[in-house]
């Protein structure tokens, strides 16, 4: 498994609905044959759970969605109102002849007795002729009051921004026009914070394998319903549009933006991917952290593993195996007398000569490890000094699940098997051998200033998530996460 | 700048005074008089302050040692130069503790601050504050029993701490003086009475420490009450 990998299991998806997060598991939704349905229960690992439509009669749209559109089902979305869901979908005929359709249920569970979809008919739909392409829809609640809103739209004039009645997912003004909001885009979507109304859409070409220009650009208003400009003022209806994710690493083609909140503040987002290299080009889904700098949404990268210098945002001292450390290149005199294995001290060397500048090499632990203790070993936090005992490496472990967007990770001291482990009394230890047990296997998911929290996979005899959190200037522990707190703030550092 | 003056001005806003009164002749082993920020106690007990801070302590006369402040010299230290304390048996203010052939004397003392100044308490006795060892130990009463409570320190420069007969903390190497820079696991503080006991090394410079206890959610323990043996 390569941690580079967009998702485990079969993550293959076109158009990705936004990913909902129903009695423990997760649910999304995209383009396909009665719109496929894809779950993971720990949104790491997916796998594909037969479609949408075959709960509905003749398992196709109803037939005045059909009417005004046409019998394809694609690029759906979903948002839960009271205690319904709705789910809304692309039903083109010939473009841009195409209509929305809407489906009402209680449960996206496919095994609960309550799981139904009834035919919600149409929301908004094109003629074939007026400038809109009635399709990829985007739903959204505004938070400051509750209101639904949907946008659609396709490359064929302007992408539109219409109010939903959130009690039956309708239109709440059928009469009004729809509001032009963007042009030349498709898959938008919109969220908010701190006051902005940010519009999401996908624009270049799409379905085209490596091919794909596809990528992700962004706007903002004050007011949900816009105008939305871009970071240089331009508006999205006279093509502004800052860029949030374009094809990048393994990854060509990323569109269909979804938010995925996952509480405490940590905020993550979904996408497709046109063409994953690694998985022969084809078209997968994929979850990465949402950040924010300077009031933009900013498209964060899952973690990678790595050797690591683990940096406490409380106070910039690091994680260390809690041993005596030894000097990089061995002890060296104070005013320029050369130690037995280090370069010259301070200033001149011996009889005046300069000092010695050959390059002393890294610190391993092989060379440092024989006084450390062979048992369990506190961890503490010091003066980061490049020694070995400060290096953890940081490596996905297989077949061990995950959560949203990544596998979970064992952090060990770089070339030894000595594992970081959560004690059931809510502390750390380090262990000298990994066991793969929940306690040594840890979440590390980065947070929307672009540092990391990091969580073991379970403690024992523990309840709750718990997080790795700098109680003191020294002194690492365990505790309840809380995302205005730099105690549970950490970065990852190369050495 | 020296090492040692450079230690100085870090902490210039309690030493500036220590500094102005320039060395003391080397004969002289007479007191100096009252150290600044320190004073005996007048009272049977004393609340933290609205920190958490404990700020009454016993204070036995330094010991001297190498200087040395890595884990295992620290550990060494400690262990050459142990102070028999039991919890059971805290020492009271003027008892005399024979270390090599000298007679340290215990002190005890209130500090104005939220630290003990020990560079203050080792001027004013005209004793060595550079390349030396302090014990100290004092008595925290819980109104009740409180888990997970966690003992929170700073010192300068190295120091190990015990609750109970529990060592806790060992926080080593140079180091100033920083509010919960060493800090324990959780623990449960007793019913009554609890001996907290430390020892702290210092190399060259200023010196000094602060104690306090923290709840589950790390903020300062209130309403705990500190009282030595009379």
């Amino acid at each position: 498994m390569s941690p580079l990998l967009a998702l485990d299991g079969d993550p293959g998806m076109h158009d990705p609905s936004t990913i909902v997060l129903h009695d423990g598991k997760f649910y999304a939704y995209g383009t396909g044959g009665g719109l496929p349905i894809s779950i993971s229960d720990d949104g790491w690992t997916w796998r594909r759970a037969g479609s949408l439509m075959q709960a509905l009669p003749g398992g196709r749209p109803g037939a005045d969605v059909i009417a005004r559109g046409g019998n394809n089902t694609w690029a759906p979305d979903v948002i839960r109102s009271g205690d319904k869901y709705f789910v809304y979908y692309s039903a083109p005929g010939t473009q841009p002849k195409a209509a929305i359709g809407l489906l009402v249920g209680r449960t996206l569970d496919p095994n609960s007795p309550d799981y139904k979809w009834e035919d919600g008919g149409p929301v908004v739909w094109s003629d074939g002729v007026e400038d809109s392409n009635a399709i990829d829809p985007g739903v959204f609640r505004d938070p400051t009051n509750g209101s639904l809103w949907l946008t659609y739209g396709s490359y064929f004039g302007y992408i539109r921004l219409v109010e939903l009645n959130p009690k039956t997912g309708q239109r709440a003004n059928p009469a009004t026009k729809p509001i032009n909001v963007a042009i030349n885009g498709e898959a938008s979507i919109m969220i908010f914070r701190d006051g902005w109304y940010y519009l999401l859409m996908t624009r270049g070409s799409c379905c085209a394998g490596t091919n794909s220009s596809y990528h992700i650009r962004m706007g903002r208003s004050r007011k949900v319903t816009g105008p939305f400009v871009d970071n240089l003022g331009i508006d999205m209806l006279q093509g502004g549009g800052k860029l949030f994710l374009a094809s990048g690493g393994r990854f060509i083609g990323p569109g269909h933006f979804g938010l995925l909140e996952l509480g405490d503040g940590v905020q993550k987002f979904s996408m497709h991917y046109e063409a994953d290299l690694d998985r022969g080009g084809i078209s997968v889904l994929d979850i990465r952290p949402l950040l924010w700098r300077d009031g933009w949404p900013v498209a964060g990268e899952n973690f990678k593993e790595g050797t690591y210098q683990i940096e406490s945002a409380r106070t910039g001292t690091a994680l260390e195996l809690a041993v005596q450390g030894t000097p990089v290149g061995g002890l060296r005199g104070r005013g320029g007398g050369r130690g037995a294995a280090g370069g010259g001290g301070r200033g001149a060397g011996p009889a005046g000569e300069p000092a010695a500048r050959n390059p002393i090499p890294a610190q391993e632990a092989s060379q440092v490890s024989a006084e450390w203790p062979a048992g369990a070993i506190d961890v503490r936090m010091s003066p980061y000094m490049v020694q070995a005992q400060q290096k953890w490496a940081v490596t996905p472990v297989a077949n061990a699940g995950g959560y949203p967007g990544s596998p979970y990770f064992k952090i060990a001291i770089a070339g030894t098997d000595r594992a970081l482990t959560a004690t059931a009394e809510r502390e750390l230890v380090v262990l000298p051998t990994f066991t793969g047990r929940p306690e040594q296997l840890w979440r590390i998911e980065q947070l929307s200033d672009g540092t990391y929290r990091v969580m073991p996979k379970s403690i024992p005899d523990t309840q709750g998530a718990w997080a790795l959190s700098a109680i003191g200037s020294s002194m690492p522990t365990l505790g309840r996460f809380a995302a205005d707190s730099d105690r549970y703030r950490w970065s990852f550092k190369t050495p | 700048m020296s090492r040692l003056l450079l230690l100085l001005a870090v902490v210039a806003g309690t030493t500036g005074a220590v500094l102005a009164q320039g060395p003391a002749p080397a004969q002289s082993t007479a007191p100096r008089g009252p150290a600044p920020s320190l004073a005996r106690p007048a009272s049977a007990t004393k609340v933290v302050n609205a920190d958490g801070f404990l700020q009454r302590w016993l204070i036995l006369e330094p010991i001297r040692t190498n200087g040395q402040l890595t884990d295992t010299a620290v550990q060494a230290a400690i262990k050459a130069q142990a102070v028999p304390t039991e919890p059971s048996k805290v020492p009271r203010h003027g008892d005399k503790v024979a270390v090599g052939d000298a007679q340290l004397a215990w002190h005890a003392v209130d500090t104005i601050g939220y630290n003990v100044n020990l560079y203050h308490f080792a001027y004013a006795l005209n004793k060595p504050t550079s390349n030396v060892l302090f014990w100290v130990t004092t008595i925290v009463n819980a109104p009740r029993e409180m888990s997970g409570a966690r003992l929170a320190i700073g010192s300068n420069a190295a120091s190990v701490w015990w609750v109970n007969g529990r060592e806790v903390i060992g926080i080593f190497n140079d180091r100033q003086s920083v509010v919960d820079d060493g800090v324990s696991k959780r623990l449960t503080l007793q019913k009554g009475p609890n001996v907290i006991r430390a020892a702290i090394l210092n190399g060259g410079g200023a010196t000094d420490f602060c104690a306090r206890f923290l709840d589950e959610a790390g903020l300062p323990v209130k309403g705990l009450t500190v009282s030595l043996v009379e």
